[in-house]
């Protein structure tokens, strides 16, 4: 797994999961199709993504299919930072 | 004639059927029992439909100080209906006002320890109404990720940006004070006491948190009016921050008499702000003045003597101790919700199911209304339970308990025994 991949997933884990939380964890895991991370709580995840890579996501893309797994995400950063560079 | 071409469209009846057939084959249904008597600890329930009716063991009601059907509050009702009416045919602005509805915001501004008070035809549409009314796209709404569902509803319905903090977890809500410091208007959102797990939000130290930060808090304390706390005040009161709180909602549907409407009472720009523009407040009915002078009586009675909320502190802690002992999977807490935890849906539908055969009242409590592999039966108190009742409420768990053989046993044992 990149570092990127880790990085979100690593937040994931610490943002939305409590220390009891059982339930496993990888890339392709559903968030919030697999309700571990609601809309409310979406925005921080959003706005950590923005300063740890500096990049402003656009509403439109920040749509819950595009934050449903840390693939996706990653997928929609990867993208956003080519269009910046 | 040219005929033309109907697109072929589904069927709406078939659509749905399958959607609740779904639910059905799911263990998800929710069936609804009709009871023939006012509100109590005992009733009697018509179920199956065409059953003949039979007494049974209320363990399910919000009725937490057994003043739905007290006799000075039904009085106090009939009374509000031949001096004031049936209904007003208006919102409160044009011409639903009574002097009755002032004095019960007066009152209740009184007992809540705030400085202003707004009537809404349910506690719902407070929760609804407020944050759309008060906050707008420079603030930040900071939710407890386990609030009740109106006030989901109701940060859906406002423009602010919305964010969660786990579960009373103080140190992660201060990570979102600062986090979103740059907003003009940050609201720290909590129940006062959370419906499905009984638990208390420790909300002396919220307070704390959201006074340091400049944070404004709002509690939903609709299970905790009337009882929690020495003299039944709610939650501030228990923790010591009673006039503190900057918005505050409540219910009359539970403690308060338990027929319907609730409020907010908080600061009193907040409150006025509110009666501008909350859409609940103006696009809907006044209060009934029989509910009105219901509640007014109900705060008369809690305001004479604390023996009400004595006696369920007391019903609660019985219980709760029973229940462990007998090895139930109790939530922990120290309010007249006990939640019995069972995990899977359909236990705690089949538990409650043959609870009602031994003449006890419950409902398995299953998702949407809470998470998935959270499925319990909410067992609640009231003022009215005997100890008798509560003694032969408890056989008939323990009964029951050692049938679908879940005493004792852990999540893990009792959701391996449902194949999970």
């Amino acid at each position: 797994m990149d570092d990127l991949r880790k990085t979100i997933l690593d937040y994931v884990r610490r943002e939305y999961l409590e220390e009891d939380d059982e339930r496993p964890l990888t890339e392709t895991t559903r968030l919030i199709s697999g309700g571990i991370v609601d809309s409310f709580s979406m925005v921080s995840l959003k706005r950590f993504l923005e300063r740890k890579y500096d990049l402003k996501i656009p509403d439109a893309d920040a749509s819950p299919e595009a934050f449903d797994t840390v693939e996706s995400i990653a997928a929609l950063v990867e993208r956003l930072s080519a269009v910046r560079a | 004639m040219e005929t033309v071409a109907v697109p072929a469209v589904a069927s709406f009846r078939d659509v749905y059927r399958a959607e609740l057939d779904a639910i059905r084959a799911g263990g998800l249904y929710k069936e609804e029992r009709f009871i023939h008597a006012p509100q109590g600890a005992e009733i009697e329930v018509v179920f199956p439909a065409g059953a003949p009716p039979r007494k049974v063991l209320n363990l399910c009601a919000n009725n937490y100080l057994g003043l739905s059907s007290h006799p000075r509050v039904v009085a106090a009702a009939h009374a509000g209906l031949d001096r004031r009416g049936y209904g007003m045919s208006s919102v409160r602005f044009i011409c639903g006002t009574q002097d009755i509805h002032r004095e019960l915001e007066r009152r209740l501004t009184e007992f809540l320890g705030a400085e202003d008070t707004i009537l809404f035809s349910s506690c719902l549409d407070a929760n609804a109404g407020v944050f759309e009314a008060l906050f707008g796209e420079k603030d930040v709404l900071i939710a407890d990720r386990l609030v009740h569902a109106s006030i989901v509803d109701g940060m859906r319905f406002c423009k602010a940006m919305t964010d969660t903090y786990k579960h009373a977890d103080l140190g992660h809500l201060e990570e979102k004070l600062l986090e979103h410091a740059d907003k003009r208007f940050r609201v720290v959102i909590t129940d006062g006491v959370f419906s499905m797990d009984g638990d208390l939000a420790p909300l002396d130290r919220i307070v704390a948190l959201a006074e340091k930060h400049g944070a404004l808090t709002f509690v939903d304390d609709s299970h905790a009016t009337g009882f929690i706390g020495k003299t039944g005040r709610g939650t501030p009161e228990h923790f010591g921050v009673h006039g503190r709180i900057d918005l505050l909602t409540t219910t009359f549907g539970k403690a308060l008499g338990g027929a319907s409407g609730g409020c907010v009472s908080g600061r009193r720009e907040l409150v006025e702000m509110a009666r501008q523009r909350a859409r609940p407040y103006l696009f809907s009915n006044t209060l009934a003045s029989v509910i009105v002078s219901g509640t007014l009586e109900v705060l008369d009675l809690i305001s004479e003597t604390t023996e009400r909320r004595d006696r369920l502190e007391e019903n609660a802690r019985f219980w709760r101790k029973g229940l462990v002992e007998a090895g139930f999977d109790v939530k922990p807490g120290e309010s007249p919700i006990v939640p019995v935890m069972l995990y899977d849906a359909r236990l705690a539908q089949e538990l409650a199911r043959d609870l009602f055969a031994e003449g006890v009242y419950v409902v398995g409590f299953f998702f949407p209304v809470v998470a998935k592999g959270q499925a319990r039966i909410r067992t609640q108190l009231s003022a009215a339970h005997t100890r008798e009742q509560l003694e032969r409420a408890l056989a008939a768990f323990v009964k029951v308990g050692r049938k679908h053989d879940v005493l004792g046993k852990t999540k893990a044992e009792m959701l391996a025994r449902c194949g999970l």
